[in-house]
């Protein structure tokens, strides 16, 4: 490809090491992120889902910059973002702004819209405060606020409109990317269409490329061209989301869709029947699958080998770490 | 065996009565901008075993129904209409009373697993904290009932679980705890108030099927409170939908997915993002915003972002219409709506 990815994340390895639990024992180490890559082109959006403890919000900051990795980089238009000097970081990190999931917690009840809003203005860019009040007013109005918010305060908001107010703080120093951390996930479904809404239009106005995390599939599927599925550290399938969702390759993907909560009345029990037998719950994986002891499909090879990041046999852009991924992906989908 | 529970003001079981019956029920929140009608004309019945969902955004008052039920609500606040449990009146209720109620007969799942435990207690002391206090265990009875009460909820090893702390376990494990001590007296009514929110998908599943399983064993009737309408299909048999402090349409879970009676629950579904959505699918919004509890208007609280509003909404909420059998709907027009969308 000739240009240059926006972002390029290259096996990304995160560890954190926790307290000591006795004196002398080695402090247990939590591998948050075991070697992760992906790559976002401008202008597209890439959704990120997986459970709580799997190491998507991990990724968040260290795309963000907010943290180091233990190994890997993080490239965006093809600077090492974990290499720059401060000032050239600070630099680069008006092309990345963040938005984050509970609009409640991330502004600021004692300041005003207007300061909330500009202050990456004034920390970036050290503008003027009547260039502060024009660009603020710019953002609010492309988030479907009015300029007379700007005097009010948070609590006069509801959530839906936080939220707008976060957005639009990310959006004030026109950047290239926006790592949004479960954005909408605190919301009520009326608004959090809204939300979702505004956040496609602005992508497509503004050629915004989107790191989209989100534990909810329905929403991943809506938002974006591209998604990864994560699980312990690992990207576990990757793929459009029209071939992900209808011909999932591996089964971790697959519990997932399945755990869905379907719109049809009818019993829990009736929908599904009680889980398959999983014959390596209890066996070590440390050198094989992650997913293994949750896993109805695994057979020996699962638990002896570590299956890698493949591209599914016959499917372009589909990529699956399974052994069995194109059996997996060939089953019926139970809808 | 499970050991019977103590006679209390509201002991003697009476099986003609429904298990509760809530008539008119009005709440009033004082606020900094005056009293704020947070419940009114709430009316709706549960009998024994039944399943039935509490639905609506936040702000709806769906939680606070929950606290009405408990006597849980905060100080200040004013209640007038009838709750009855079992045939027994609990808004005169005494505190004494209804502390004897409150984990015995009727049992609460809260939403937050993290913050529902107490930190600094192991799992087994709060299992068995009502066990002593409703049934009079002794601390060896009670331990014994708690191991069997993990076992009943799935808790993976749970004989080791019983001195284990809340931060050792996992938010789906705590949950399990708290449901296991909301089963602890063998409760009549169970309160679920949006047990899987906090969850993952999966585990919301497990906990999900958990307390489906717990509540056809045991014939305890289930109000769960939830935003989320997939969660409702599949978990109970009636539904609520609440707005603005009102139910404003409620039936059988098939029946009101099938005619989404009132607008509301209608902008609600088609707000849902969907798997399968072509991509770039605008999902429809609803206009406006939830009122404020301190001013709603006087008629339909959903008037002002309805696009089938006429002046006769606006003039007094609407009562109760039936739409089928045991399906009612609080809006003059729901017939010309359900015609339209035909």
């Amino acid at each position: 490809m000739s240009e240059v990815p926006l972002l390029q994340v290259e096996d990304l390895v995160k560890h954190y090491r926790l307290p000591r639990e006795r004196l002398l024992a080695a402090p247990p180490v939590v591998q948050a992120l075991q070697g992760v890559s992906l790559q976002l082109q401008r202008a597209r959006s890439l959704g990120v889902v997986g459970e709580s403890g799997c190491g998507k919000s991990t990724l968040a900051r260290l795309v963000m910059a907010l943290e180091a990795p233990s190994a890997g980089r993080v490239l965006l238009a093809g600077a090492d973002l974990h290499a720059l000097p401060a000032a050239a970081l600070r630099r680069a990190r008006a092309q990345l702004q963040m938005v984050f999931q509970d609009p409640y917690g991330s502004l600021d009840p004692r300041r005003s819209v207007l300061h909330t809003v500009s202050e990456p203005l004034r920390v970036l860019h050290r503008a003027g405060a009547a260039e502060q009040r024009e660009r603020a007013a710019a953002v609010l109005d492309a988030v479907g606020l009015r300029s007379g918010d700007l005097a009010k305060y948070p609590h006069e908001f509801s959530g839906g409109q936080r939220q707008r107010i976060a957005i639009a703080r990310a959006l004030i120093t026109q950047p290239k990317l926006i790592v949004a951390d479960e954005p909408v996930s605190a919301l009520d479904v009326s608004v959090q269409a809204q939300v979702l809404n505004l956040m496609r239009d602005l992508q497509d106005r503004l050629g915004l490329a989107l790191l989209f995390i989100s534990h909810d599939l329905a929403v991943v599927d809506l938002v974006c061209d591209e998604v990864v599925v994560l699980y312990q550290g690992r990207i576990v399938e990757r793929g459009a989301p029209r071939t992900l969702f209808v011909r999932a390759a591996h089964p971790y993907t697959r519990a997932l869709l399945q755990a869905v909560p379907r719109l049809r009345p009818g019993k829990l029990r009736e929908v599904r029947p009680k889980a398959p037998a999983r014959p390596f719950a209890t066996a070590d994986v440390s050198a094989g699958c992650a997913f293994a002891p949750r896993c109805a499909f695994a057979e020996a090879r699962c638990v002896a080998q570590r299956p890698l990041l493949r591209t599914v046999d016959g499917e372009p852009g589909h990529e699956a770490a399974c052994h069995f991924a194109e059996r997996i992906a060939a089953m019926p989908q139970n809808d | 065996m499970r050991p019977q529970p103590r006679r209390t003001a509201c002991g003697t079981v009476r099986l003609l009565s429904p298990l509760l019956e809530v008539n008119d029920l009005r709440v009033t929140l004082p606020t900094a901008r005056g009293a704020a009608a947070a419940l009114r004309e709430l009316s709706f019945t549960l009998q024994r075993g039944d399943t039935v969902g509490l639905i609506g955004e936040s702000g709806c008052g769906k939680s606070l129904t929950a606290l009405a039920l408990m006597g849980l609500l905060p100080d200040g606040a004013r209640m007038s209409g009838s709750i009855r449990f079992d045939g027994c009146e609990l808004s005169t209720l005494g505190e004494d009373a209804l502390c004897a109620l409150r984990g015995a007969r009727i049992g609460m799942v809260f939403q937050e697993p993290m913050t529902a435990l107490n930190p600094l207690h192991t799992i087994g002391r709060q299992i068995s904290e009502s066990l002593r206090l409703h049934q009079g265990l002794d601390a060896a009875a009670a331990r014994a009932e708690s191991l069997r009460l993990l076992e009943r909820v799935q808790l993976p090893q749970a004989a080791k679980r019983l001195d284990a702390w809340p931060h050792q376990m996992s938010g789906g494990q705590r949950q399990r705890v708290v449901i296991a001590i909301a089963l602890a007296c063998g409760p009549d009514l169970l309160i679920a108030d949006e047990p899987t929110t906090a969850l993952d998908v999966t585990i919301q599943r497990e906990v999900l099927e958990l307390i489906a399983e717990l509540v056809a064993e045991d014939g305890m009737a289930l109000l769960l409170i939830s935003h989320d309408l997939g969660v409702m299909a599949q978990t109970v048999q009636r539904m609520l939908v609440m707005y603005g402090g009102t139910v404003v349409e409620a039936g059988p879970t098939a029946e009101v997915f099938e005619h989404l009676a009132h607008p509301y629950t209608r902008a609600l579904f088609a707000a849902r993002p969907r798997l399968g959505l072509a991509r770039g699918t605008r999902l429809a919004t609803i206009p406006g915003r939830v009122p404020e509890l301190a001013d709603l208007p006087a008629g339909c609280p959903f008037a002002d972002r309805c696009g089938w509003v006429v002046d006769a909404c606006r003039a007094a909420l609407p009562a109760p219409q039936p739409v089928a059998a045991d399906h009612t709907v609080r809006c003059i027009r729901w017939r010309d709506i359900e015609t339209a969308a035909r």
